[in-house]
């Protein structure tokens, strides 16, 4: 779908530039050149058709089709809207309290607050620019998988005693949430959306590349492969540990994953290292933890840390990583 | 009016606040703005994602940044 760029950044660094062909220089510079506009293309077409669909949705709306659900049916609900509603951090507290006060039981809302990071936007467009639909796939259907469970487990332990602020339960039942806007107020939302998150993120984008560029050209393979674990037993666990503290960071972290998944590194490997990214969001613990007893966020951090670890195992060993 | 912005205190809430005023500035008269940031309080207004505005006690908006054109939109809508 990209040759033509390819071919133009090829001819760009060879020939109007005059780098050396086969150098390190000029295959770091003509990747970096192609990555980046390939991966700018893609993000603002991907961030604008999710932005699009999502103003179809919103929490509230969300509340009310969750209300009254059975325990797994609402589960894999709960999972399903996580990923075409918008979804801020910074509303995790009132979101969960909300949720409960609407009798939504916590099982269920632990796999929304799941699902919801996991399948935010911009790692979404990045793993499709990146990766392609099929790798896309399979990262949406393993996160759902993590929140659909994750949450069931969550709901069968008997956690709401460590609900730290009161709420009480409404009675009846919510009504319907309209929400108003002309097709051309949606599509302008859409695309404020996306040159806000682009703005966000296009730094991060070029520096992660930039970096991912300078392996690609200098650093062999041998050396990845032999300091990214390779097939070693602990890789997918030393890449989730590695995932937490890098929340926030999932537009610079994934040209990374790219080059290293070029290089030797294992796709499950690499997936649960994207999973743990976006999914133990340390700052999201620190919202959480106003309400929540640390307990309980110990609890969820655990699962699903599980969750994602277990997912890259199995997918390294199935696979044998390669797809 | 009686202008409510509800936020658990993020940066969009703050922003949020940010542009209510310049809003209110810009349509004139005396109106009273409001920062709810008592999560309990906000619960009342049914109100699960945030930044919200609440215009005389009734939510015009929530999860969204509105920027100030959108504000004075909603305030002469009244």
């Amino acid at each position: 779908m990209f040759d033509w760029l390819e071919n133009l950044s090829a001819i760009f660094v060879y020939q109007i530039l005059e780098i050396e062909k086969e150098s390190n220089l000029g295959s770091a510079l003509s990747f970096f050149i192609y990555d980046v506009i390939k991966i700018f293309i893609l993000l603002i077409a991907i961030i604008f058709v999710v932005s699009f669909l999502r103003t179809y949705f919103n929490t509230e709306k969300v509340r009310v089709y969750l209300q009254d659900r059975n325990e797994f049916s609402g589960n894999i609900l709960a999972s399903l809207f996580g990923i075409i509603t918008p979804f801020c951090t910074c509303s995790a507290i009132p979101l969960f309290l909300g949720f409960i006060q609407a009798r939504i039981p916590i099982g269920i809302t632990f796999s929304f607050l799941i699902s919801a990071p996991l399948n935010n936007e911009i790692v979404i467009a990045m793993l499709f620019s990146i990766f392609g639909w099929k790798i896309t796939a399979i990262y949406i259907g393993l996160g759902l998988f993590i929140a659909i469970l994750a949450g069931f487990i969550i709901g069968k332990l008997n956690l709401e005693k460590y609900i730290l602020i009161p709420v009480t339960p409404m009675e009846g039942e919510l009504e319907d949430v309209k929400i108003g806007l002309s097709f051309k107020k949606r599509l302008d939302e859409a695309w404020q959306n996306t040159v806000d998150i682009f703005k966000k993120i296009y730094l991060y984008v070029i520096l992660g590349v930039g970096v991912g560029a300078f392996i690609h050209g200098y650093v062999p393979a041998e050396f990845i492969a032999k300091y990214s674990g390779g097939d070693a037993w602990y890789s997918v666990l030393v890449a989730v540990l590695m995932g937490i503290p890098m929340y926030s960071n999932a537009a610079g972290v994934m040209p990374l994953v790219e080059v290293l998944t070029e290089k030797g590194m294992l796709l499950g490997t690499a997936l649960s290292f994207v999973m743990a990214v976006t999914a133990l969001s340390l700052p999201e613990a620190m919202i959480l933890k106003r309400i929540l007893h640390t307990k309980l966020i110990a609890l969820f951090f655990g699962i699903v840390g599980f969750g994602v670890l277990v997912v890259g195992y199995i997918f390294n060993f199935i696979l044998g990583g390669s797809l | 009016m009686k202008i409510e912005i509800l936020g658990t205190g993020c940066a969009k809430c703050k922003a949020m606040h940010e542009n209510v005023k310049l809003a209110v500035a810009s349509i004139g008269g005396f109106h009273e703005i409001k920062k709810v940031e008592d999560i309990v309080e906000i619960m009342k207004y049914n109100v699960v994602s945030t930044p919200a505005l609440v215009v005389d006690g009734v939510v015009k908006s929530s999860g969204k940044l509105l920027n100030v054109d959108e504000i004075v939109n909603i305030l002469n809508s009244k």
